[in-house]
């Protein structure tokens, strides 16, 4: 398993690098650091894009790997590799950051250079997330995660920003830590940090209930699952437009990733044993935090709430897999909940950074993020109020888009598993269509409210191309879903047959 | 016991650095007050130049005066840490001194003999070594926390010290002598070897309970630290930052030779011992941070909490856990050089930085000195890929080793709890505005500086390759690396 290749490490510093120059040179120019900071951004994807053309697709195998002692005293290594779950997330990061990156040029004006150093670095930490094979190293970049995004809330947020990434780092640490331990017991046991000897260990039903639960908690709260998702609205209140369209769009994302690289491999039978809570928070989460999404009067907040009951499904999507593969059920069902789980996954991706996006062009020109402010906003600013109902539409899960695709596929499993569950499921389709088709009606439609709306300027170049790509991929995914579910289809395949071996 | 003058000659390194001080005590009174940099340089070249002699031997196995001074793998690599941060510190203080009228020779030579003290503290391998080289070590430090005698409130702190050290200090040599009693023996080798076969095995569990209480005591653990919290913040800061690196290190090194090399057979006594300390440490440093508004003040109850994981690695009994724990004594003084070093730096720019408050907006003024702030504390916090988040995973490994799981996740809530204090620091540095907008006037002190700097990218440094070090302290304890 000696390394034959130097992708995903150079995925993982090159922006790590980028941002050191990047805070060093453009201290005095905020232009400068701009330039580079893109450049940096568009070099990082255009590298990422070997991942996808290169992946062979047709085995789970883990690929690009690459080895090296890391700390040769406990056994951790510096072990790297991608398979398609993988490859589909990271190539969401290197996109998502560049369209970040374009998305501040003018609305962040102080420390220009650090704003975007600290998206960088979060970009780096995050593909390691994505591609580490060894827990410690996972953990590693897990944690490593929160600095740049305790920073970026902190210094370029809102009013209570100092609130909000408080409660978002001591929840979020909160959760992990409980999952370093669990992870430190099963090195005890497996002498090894490697994801795939873990995965193969015989654990005891009483042990893999704790781990469940140890993991839980840090997956759960990154999710965020009901009832721990407090944290995110009002991260996301606070947060400076690229902070929240990067938690909504990845981090979140590593909550699911998480539950499928840890949970479902290495506990799978307390996995199976309390699969009916996770279905249960699930439905919560998805009819719930909906109805919560409804009465909000700010539009950040609505989208955070709208993005939890989202995040529902790719939890109900997962765990219905239990159900499924040990309870009869079918395992083609099971394949199509887990597939629609993280297709859910890249769709939210695109479908929540354009809403941020969108709010945050409405904000720098009005400074308001509260709905009552606006109204009519389609009259001054048309082709901004045509891409917001496109993005609405695919919050709703309307054919044709991308939110529609993952949505329908854990659906349909789900209803193989009970159809009530189904039913609760489903009853998203409707509620999501509420908040999202009122929150238009009342922001972009109607007259124009008053004479801020009136002066309102549309969407620059700029805006046109950020707003232009996420809307690129929502359509493209919606109506062509097939490379991304073809990409990941044997990786999931792998995982969820691995789920049917009882390793008590 | 005979004494043998050849056995002097074993001693090499400490020999020198006697000689050295010696010489500096008596350099030091012939020169006028302009000329005390020379008792700086002096002073440094001496550590510098027994840290070579220890590092000159690749493989020491120094048994001199009868078993009285053990100069082992372990000792060496204590030492050579001891010296080495008591030299960063010289470097960090020197400004500092200068600036409050505190740069004299008394400061450097009660250093120079507190750190003798500590090189003969983890070299002990008998009872009297143990207690000659504790006492030569806090006399001295003693002496260093009243060093601003016109100041009330570090008279008042070096008064509690003194008076409660003294008390640990009986309480210690009343341990020892229970246990000479049962042993009839005062070599640690000998009352390890004795210990299984003892005629009144109680009383050799009495005294170490006042083994325990002495090393609680040192350590500054709950419920004996209350001597810490105001030594940290009545002392010159110059003096803080050399109370609160090294001798952790130093302390790590007693407790281990009494407990495993002396009292290694009663480890099931000790480390539920240890195990409550720990708890306790955990639970009241961590808490009671939260409501300090003094940095040095919040940093001493950071300590005592510290103090709460290194026992927590101690109380495994085996020699990974003794590893771990050494791995965190010597993480946590680089750690809090750092921290102070950055205390002192600012201490110099026009304010004296005792309050969290006079952070405020230090990002704006200073970004790279707030940098190394905020590395100091995420990764005192235990936050990867940090080097402090390591040291904790390590000893959290020792705990869940040696089955203590409760334990570890009691240190793992606290942990938590811990982090909102770091993080409040961070908040003010960078989330604040500062009181003033203009850039900070620094110091021109280039070595400060550049140390400093350095200091404060080991963190990242060391967090990321990590390897090297630990192996070290693995070698030392004769496990493979």
């Amino acid at each position: 398993m000696q390394s034959n290749s130097i992708l995903l490490s150079l995925l993982i510093w090159l922006p790590i690098i980028g941002a050191a120059i990047v805070s060093l040179v453009g201290g005095d120019n905020a232009n400068r650091a701009r330039w580079l900071a893109l450049a940096i951004s568009i070099v990082v994807f255009v590298v990422s894009i070997p991942l996808f053309t290169g992946y062979d697709a047709s085995t789970p195998k883990m690929q690009f790997d690459e080895f090296q002692v890391w700390i040769g005293a406990i056994n951790a290594n510096y072990h790297l590799g991608a398979d398609g779950i993988s490859i589909a997330l990271i190539l969401l990061t290197t996109f998502t950051t560049v369209l970040v990156i374009l998305g501040a040029w003018d609305s962040v004006h102080d420390r220009v250079n650090q704003y975007l150093a600290a998206f960088l670095v979060l970009e780096g930490l995050m593909i390691g997330v994505f591609c580490a094979l060894d827990a410690l190293l996972f953990y590693v970049f897990f944690e490593g995660m929160l600095i740049p995004m305790f920073v970026i809330i902190g210094v370029w947020g809102g009013p209570r920003r100092v609130y909000a990434t408080l409660k978002f780092f001591l929840y979020t640490f909160f959760g992990s830590i409980f999952m370093l331990v669990g992870l430190i017991w099963l090195y005890f046991h497996a002498h090894s940090w490697e994801l795939s000897k873990l995965a193969e260990l015989k654990i005891s039903a009483s042990a893999q209930a704790w781990l469940f639960f140890a993991f839980l908690l840090g997956f759960a709260i990154k999710v965020p699952m009901w009832p721990v998702h407090t944290w995110l609205p009002d991260a996301h209140v606070e947060a400076p437009t690229g902070g929240s369209v990067i938690l909504a769009a990845i981090m979140l994302k590593i909550g699911g990733y998480g539950f499928l690289r840890f949970s479902l491999p290495i506990v799978p039978d307390a996995c199976h044993e309390y699969a009916w809570l996770i279905i249960a928070l699930s439905l919560i989460a998805v009819i719930y935090v909906g109805f919560v999404a409804l009465v909000q009067d700010d539009m950040k907040k609505l989208i955070a709430y709208s993005s939890v009951s989202h995040m529902g499904f790719v939890t109900l999507g997962t765990f219905i897999v239990f159900a499924l593969m040990r309870g009869g059920g079918s395992r083609d069902a099971a394949y199509l909940g887990a597939s629609g789980a993280m297709v859910q996954m890249i769709s939210h991706g695109f479908v929540s950074g354009a809403m941020f996006s969108c709010v945050g062009v409405l904000y720098d020109r009005m400074h308001s993020r509260m709905i009552r402010d606006y109204g009519g906003v389609v009259n001054t600013m048309p082709w901004f109020a045509a891409l917001w109902v496109l993005f609405s539409m695919a919050n709703c899960g309307l054919p044709g888009t991308s939110g529609f695709v993952g949505e329908f596929m854990v659906i349909v499993a789900s209803f193989q598993m009970n159809p009530w569950v189904a039913a609760g499921a489903a009853s998203t389709l409707i509620i999501g269509a509420a908040y999202t088709l009122w929150l238009v009606k009342r922001v972009i439609f109607g007259d124009i409210a008053n004479e801020h709306v009136a002066e309102l300027k549309d969407i620059n170049l700029r805006e046109a191309i950020v707003l232009g790509a996420f809307a690129a991929g929502v359509l493209i995914l919606g109506v062509w879903p097939a490379p991304l579910t073809h990409l990941m289809d044997a990786s999931i395949r792998h995982i969820v047959d691995q789920v049917a071996i009882v390793k008590i | 016991m005979t004494f043998n003058i050849h056995d002097l000659f074993l001693l090499l390194p400490e020999d020198f650095l006697l000689g050295a001080t010696c010489a500096i005590l008596l350099i030091d009174l012939f020169l006028k007050p302009g000329q005390r940099s020379i008792t700086h340089w002096l002073s440094l070249a001496a550590l510098l130049g027994t840290m070579a002699l220890i590092l000159a031997d690749t493989d020491p196995q120094v048994t001199a005066f009868s078993g009285a001074y053990i100069h082992d793998k372990i000792a060496a690599v204590l030492k050579v840490f001891i010296l080495g941060i008591s030299a960063v510190v010289f470097v960090f203080a020197r400004g500092y001194l200068r600036d409050r009228e505190l740069f004299i020779g008394e400061y450097y030579l009660l250093c120079l003999f507190s750190i003798l003290g500590m090189l003969l503290l983890v070299s002990a391998g008998n009872l009297v070594m143990v207690y000659l080289g504790l006492e030569l070590f806090a006399l001295s430090t003693y002496g260093l926390v009243a060093i601003n005698r016109d100041s009330g409130i570090a008279s008042e702190a070096a008064m509690k010290y003194f008076v409660l050290g003294a008390l640990a200090s009986g309480l210690l040599l009343y341990g020892m002598s229970m246990i000479y009693g049962a042993a009839h023996t005062l070599d640690l080798a000998g009352i390890h070897a004795a210990a299984p076969s003892v005629e009144h095995p109680q009383l050799l569990t009495f005294g170490l309970v006042f083994l325990v209480v002495g090393i609680a005591f040192k350590f500054g653990a709950a419920p004996f630290h209350m001597w810490l919290p105001d030594v940290y913040e009545g002392s010159p800061t110059a003096v803080t930052i050399f109370i609160g690196s090294a001798p952790k290190i130093a302390a790590f090194g007693m407790a281990y030779r009494l407990l495993e090399a002396g009292l290694g057979g009663l480890s099931p006594h000790w480390s539920l011992m240890l195990g409550v300390l720990a708890a306790a440490s955990l639970a009241i440093g961590n808490v009671v941070a939260i409501a300090q508004t003094n940095i040095k003040r919040m940093l001493a109850y950071s300590t005592i909490s510290h103090v709460g994981f290194l026992l927590l690695g101690l109380a495994n009994g085996t020699p990974s856990g003794y590893a771990a724990a050494m791995f965190y004594a010597i993480s946590y003084s680089i750690m809090a050089t750092a921290a102070f070093g950055v205390i002192l730096l600012l201490a110099r720019a026009g304010f004296e930085a005792e309050q969290i408050a006079d952070f405020k907006g230090l990002n704006k003024r200073n970004p790279w000195y707030a940098l190394i702030m905020l590395l100091a504390m995420a990764s005192l916090a235990g936050i990867p890929p940090l080097f402090g988040f390591f040291a904790k995973l390590l000893v959290l490994k020792a705990a869940i080793d040696a089955g203590m799981i409760w334990l570890a996740m009691v240190a793992v809530v606290f942990a938590i709890i811990g982090c909102y204090y770091y993080l409040y620091v961070i908040k003010v540095m960078y989330f604040d505005q500062p009181e003033q907008e203009t850039a900070l006037v620094l110091p021109q002190d280039k070595p400060l500086r550049w140390l400093l700097s350095l200091n404060g990218v080991a963190l990242v440094v060391l967090g990321l390759l990590w390897g090297p070090l630990i192996g070290w302290c693995y070698r030392a304890f004769g496990l493979p690396s």
